[in-house]
């Protein structure tokens, strides 16, 4: 292990792991992007490099990718990455009050601690992982999933019943497209190709949570903090996290947890975290509207899960996530192969991985810390300049996703989606949890079926074996006692402040349109060929149908004040300065000049028109700001290799890159 | 990506060109797009990264060579797309494809709007396989299956239309009564459901074996039994030269009583053995490009296959197999994308009756 301390020490090896932990961070910070568009950008400079420096540059970005999306999950709203998801419910409304600068150092701390933890279990895991890894087969991730999918009763906020709607909606959701399995097609053609592969969830969590919040704050024409002021400094995050450190602790054991079982990855992970501080908390009034330990659980625990995440990686050569599959790449073409062989062979790179993501999460973090004050202060300017940049940045992650015109206009697609979930108080987590762990719990299921159905065929002893471990049955009762307790703690939780309500025609038609699309669903799959492939969106769809069916009987017989008629346009909301509707019409304009001329062309004009219109600059202003728009985003597609979607206008001619 | 210059640059390359007859390809100070239908994940961006900053030293005039990913739909999209760009013989734009992409083509996946026979390979890179089992099933291999016929197999498996099509086709044709274990995203999964004891047969490919299998042969835990083979330069499957001590399926085959090396289950196997293996990854020019810029991708990718220490470097990120650089890319390219008929139907009926999967 000393060897691995002075590679790691040498003045060279430094220099690299700061470089990559800077590239992080400027990749981190930008929304939807993450780590797979750092990786990405890195591999092509990895051939030749020497193995050590290629090393700390590679686990420099990924150690602190977790730690800098949070900038956008508390300052916008948005999660940074799908690490980062549950840190919106209460670091946004932190940021709202005036607090931005206190949640994002406690957050950073948290990440810090979260990662430094990871990497000393990891530290003396490694060597002995294996067979506790080999421990968990199919059954037992299928009751993880399960454990992470009862989040989902903490979340159902007032009415349980909308809980399970969306949840259900979700998990449908995450259907499209082939299934798993067999490949048979689900709500989706092959006339149209873009929904065989179904919808990814970058997309899906910028359309959920990123749209509604540009589109909210865009509406108010102020700045994101009310009285555009900033509250508390960075040093009372510290002190937060301090007063609650062993929440920080507990949470980071989760994400190590987590992280080392293969195929859970970054997305569940933040959800059992907030899931267990809100359960386990004495006082649970204020989550959801800024309780900072809503901030510090999922933050310890996403950067914990990088440290476990590397242990599948480097005793398995199996990837956990997205980014871990690129660093076995970049690996790879510095001639390294993790697996057995390295961790036997090669402890000394071993050691040098883990000693550098410790490294690489003190350097970010701290870099962090020290520059949330400033940060943070983006949450003074209004709004109205910041969000087309905003949107344009999520537009481009989008993008990553096909280089299609298609990507921009499923993300305004499902961005509607996530504005009538927020206005008419359906949980719009529960609505994401379902996607998320849509496809990982169909495998599951199957798997496990497959499996056990075989084990039954030999003797009914070897099945029960099989199922009924003693991992499987202990997260069993731990589900039932995370939903019972979820339950209880759902009823203090809220997206919303206030629920006003007052008319029941709008909440009706949606509702309707929900329980419309389980129906549809279900009779999708009821036409399904394949029974491996029919069954999971059949008994979803039932499910969610039934409860839909419910909340309408509810519905009929309640009066306007129930809350089930919640309309958040009926409140505060209502009242903002714009519109819904002329506010949503500017990003539908976008999405139908991109079609017709490419997003390069689509981008001038709306940067031009919206700075004009609704920024109300003079012309001199609306051309510096649109060029620097236009400016960004293409040096950010070249830096990527990216080529802007093109529209119908390409067609018909060869332009010049960017215009293509 | 075209730039304005560029257009001009490429106009008078032209009119030059056509004036003095013939010209040699120079691509000074331009970008070559190579293109792959997958994301920045996986085995074909590790090789399409190995092999760009190679060309960009090889190729006359040193262009830059930037990797470009266009993922979806089983990388069919990625290559429809390519079909789109055949008037592109610039020599700026390459795609290289796998296994995955022509797995549908043969299979007559209607997402597949491409066709190979008017593309251009340059280059075949060619890959192995290793099939293993557990150390009490192992030790009744003898060089066929017929002792290992009556046992109940569970194979975890990433979709009977993809490489895994292979596996459980021979799998089939040796008599083994395999239950596919379907939803497994990499073979690198699979392999952890058999180290877990969830499966009891797996194979992988050469470099996963390599690092990955071969520590749990040393420890006892599994025992190799054969390899999908490679090609030799008549078409023949021998032998896999990493593994040389292993016997090929072929040979396997040939010894089991229940397979047959002839005949239309034979045909379509191979066929897909040399799809999916013999030539997996190739490296396509549009049919648009001219022989001049066809002569400067084979003689620069000739120049960096033949390199002093290639072999050490591919070694790590491709495996001890062939690269096929010109006629010998273009055979292994034919041989790869063609089927006949009668083996084409076996596959699909196999597919629909064992499987419930068709093509429509």
């Amino acid at each position: 292990m000393g060897q691995a301390l002075t590679l790691i020490f040498q003045p060279k090896q430094l220099m690299y792991l700061v470089c990559g932990v800077l590239l992080g961070l400027s990749i981190g910070v930008l929304p939807g992007l993450g780590g797979i568009a750092g990786l990405a950008l890195l591999l092509p400079f990895m051939y030749g490099m020497e193995p050590v420096a290629g090393l700390a540059l590679m686990v420099g970005l990924i150690a602190v990718i977790p730690t800098s999306d949070t900038f956008s999950s508390v300052l916008l709203g948005i999660p940074g990455s799908s690490a980062s998801q549950a840190t919106v419910l209460d670091g946004f409304p932190l940021a709202k009050q005036g607090h931005a600068a206190r949640a994002l150092s406690a957050a950073f701390t948290a990440s810090l601690f979260g990662g430094l933890f990871g990497a000393v279990i990891l530290s003396f895991f490694i060597l002995i992982a294996r067979s506790l890894i080999l421990a968990f087969g199919l059954p037992e991730m299928l009751m993880i999933t399960v454990l992470g999918m009862s989040m989902v009763a903490i979340l159902a906020g007032r009415v349980p019943l909308k809980g399970v709607v969306a949840a259900g909606a979700g998990v449908l959701f995450g259907t499209i497209g082939a299934a798993p399995a067999g490949g048979s097609l689900r709500m989706s053609t092959y006339d149209i190709p873009y929904l065989v592969d179904g919808f990814q969830l970058v997309i899906v969590g910028l359309g959920i949570y990123a749209v509604p919040e540009i589109v909210s704050l865009l509406r108010q024409d102020r700045p994101i903090a009310e009285g555009g002021t900033l509250g508390d400094g960075w040093g009372q995050g510290v002190r937060d996290w301090w007063q609650h450190k062993w929440l920080s602790a507990r949470c980071a054991v989760i994400g190590v947890i987590v992280g080392v079982i293969p195929g859970l990855g970054g997305s569940v992970v933040d959800w059992l975290a907030y899931g267990s501080a809100v359960q386990t908390a004495k006082d649970r009034s204020k989550f959801g509207q800024g309780d900072i330990r809503g901030v510090i659980a999922p933050e310890s625990s996403n950067n914990a899960k990088e440290g476990g995440g590397l242990v599948p990686t480097l005793i398995f050569g199996i990837p956990g996530s997205g980014s871990m599959a690129i660093f076995l790449g970049g690996l790879a073409l510095l001639n390294m192969t993790p697996g057995p062989q390295m961790v036997r062979n090669n402890i000394d790179i071993t050691y040098t991985i883990v000693w550098s993501l410790a490294l690489a999460n003190v350097v970010g973090a701290g870099l962090c810390i020290l520059l949330s004050k400033w940060i943070a202060k983006m949450t003074t300017i209004r709004f109205t300049i910041i969000a087309p940049y905003l949107f344009m940045i999520i537009a481009f992650a989008a993008f990553q996703s096909r280089q299609s015109a298609l990507d921009l206009a499923a993300l305004v697609f499902i961005g509607i989606i996530g504005i009538m979930l927020r206005r008419f108080d359906f949980s719009r987590p529960a609505f994401l949890i379902g996607f998320v762990l849509s496809r990982q719990t169909e495998i599951f299921v199957n798997q496990a079926y497959q499996i056990s159905a075989s084990r039954f065929h030999r003797s009914a002893a070897m099945g029960w074996d099989y199922i009924l471990s003693p991992i499987t049955i202990g997260l069993l009762v731990l589900t039932i006692l995370s939903v019972v307790v979820g339950i209880r703690a759902s009823k203090n939780i809220r997206e919303n402040i206030d629920a006003p309500t007052g008319g029941k025609r709008a909440p009706a038609i949606f509702l309707g349109i929900l329980v419309a699309y389980a129906a549809l669903s279900t009779i999708d799959a009821w036409g399904v060929g394949r029974l491996q492939d029919r069954i999971f969106p059949l008994t979803i769809g039932l499910v969610t149908l039934v409860g839909g069916l419910f909340l309408l009987l509810r519905m009929a017989r309640s009066p306007a004040t129930d809350d089930v008629f919640i309309d958040i346009e009926r409140g505060a909301e209502g009242e903002a300065p714009m519109g819904l509707w002329s506010t949503l019409a500017w990003f539908v304009a976008l999405v139908a000049m991109t079609f017709a001329f490419g997003l390069f062309i689509a981008l001038t004009l709306f940067l031009l028109a919206f700075f004009r219109v609704r920024g109300r600059f003079g012309w001199p202003g609306t051309l510096l700001a649109t060029a620097i728009g236009l400016a960004f985003i293409t040096g950010l597609a070249w830096v990527l290799g990216r080529d802007l979607p093109p529209g119908w206008l390409q067609t018909l001619a060869d332009l010049p890159w960017p215009l293509t | 990506m075209k730039r304005t210059a560029f257009a001009g640059t490429a106009a008078a390359a032209l009119m030059a060109t056509v004036a003095s007859g013939t010209m040699a390809a120079d691509f000074s100070g331009k970008t070559v797009e190579y293109t792959i239908p997958f994301a920045e994940s996986g085995g074909s961006a590790q090789w399409a990264n190995f092999f760009a900053p190679l060309l960009s030293e090889a190729l006359p005039g040193k262009p830059t060579v930037v990797v470009r990913y266009r993922p979806g739909a089983g990388s069919t999209e990625g290559a429809n797309w390519f079909q789109g760009e055949q008037d592109k013989g610039d020599g700026l734009t390459i795609f290289g494809d796998s296994g995955s992409t022509k797995f549908p083509y043969l299979l007559g996946d209607p997402r597949v709007r491409y066709d190979y026979t008017g593309w251009q390979p340059v280059l075949a890179s060619a890959t192995g396989g290793v099939v293993y089992l557990p150390p009490d099933l192992g030790a009744k291999f003898d060089g066929d299956m017929d002792d290992l016929g009556g046992e109940i197999y569970l194979y975890g498996s990433q979709g009977a239309t993809t490489l895994d099509l292979v596996p459980l086709l021979a799998f089939k044709m040796l008599g083994l009564d395999v239950d596919p274990v379907f939803g497994v995203e990499g073979r690198g999964d699979g392999r952890l459901m058999f180290e877990r004891g969830e499966s009891n047969i797996d194979y992988q490919t050469s470099s996963a074996y390599i690092a990955n299998v071969q520590p749990l042969v040393d420890d006892g835990l599994a025992v190799p039994i054969f390899t999908w083979g490679a090609l030799d330069d008549a078409g023949n499957i021998v032998r896999d030269p990493t593994f040389p001590d292993l016997p090929s399926f072929k040979e396997v085959c040939a010894a089991t009583a229940a397979c047959q090396t002839e005949g239309v289950a034979w045909d379509a196997i191979k066929a897909f053995i040399i799809a999916g293996f013999g030539n997996q990854k190739t490296i396509f020019l549009p049919a648009s490009a001219s022989q001049e810029v066809v002569d400067a991708y084979t003689e620069a990718l000739r120049s960096i296959v033949t390199a002093d220490g290639f072999a050490d470097a591919a070694a790590e990120v491709l495996g001890v197999y062939p690269q096929l650089v010109g006629d010998g890319a273009v055979s292994a390219t034919e041989q790869a994308t063609a089927i006949s008929p009668e083996a084409k139907q076996y596959v699909l009926d196999w597919l629909q009756e064992d499987y419930g999967i068709t093509m429509q």
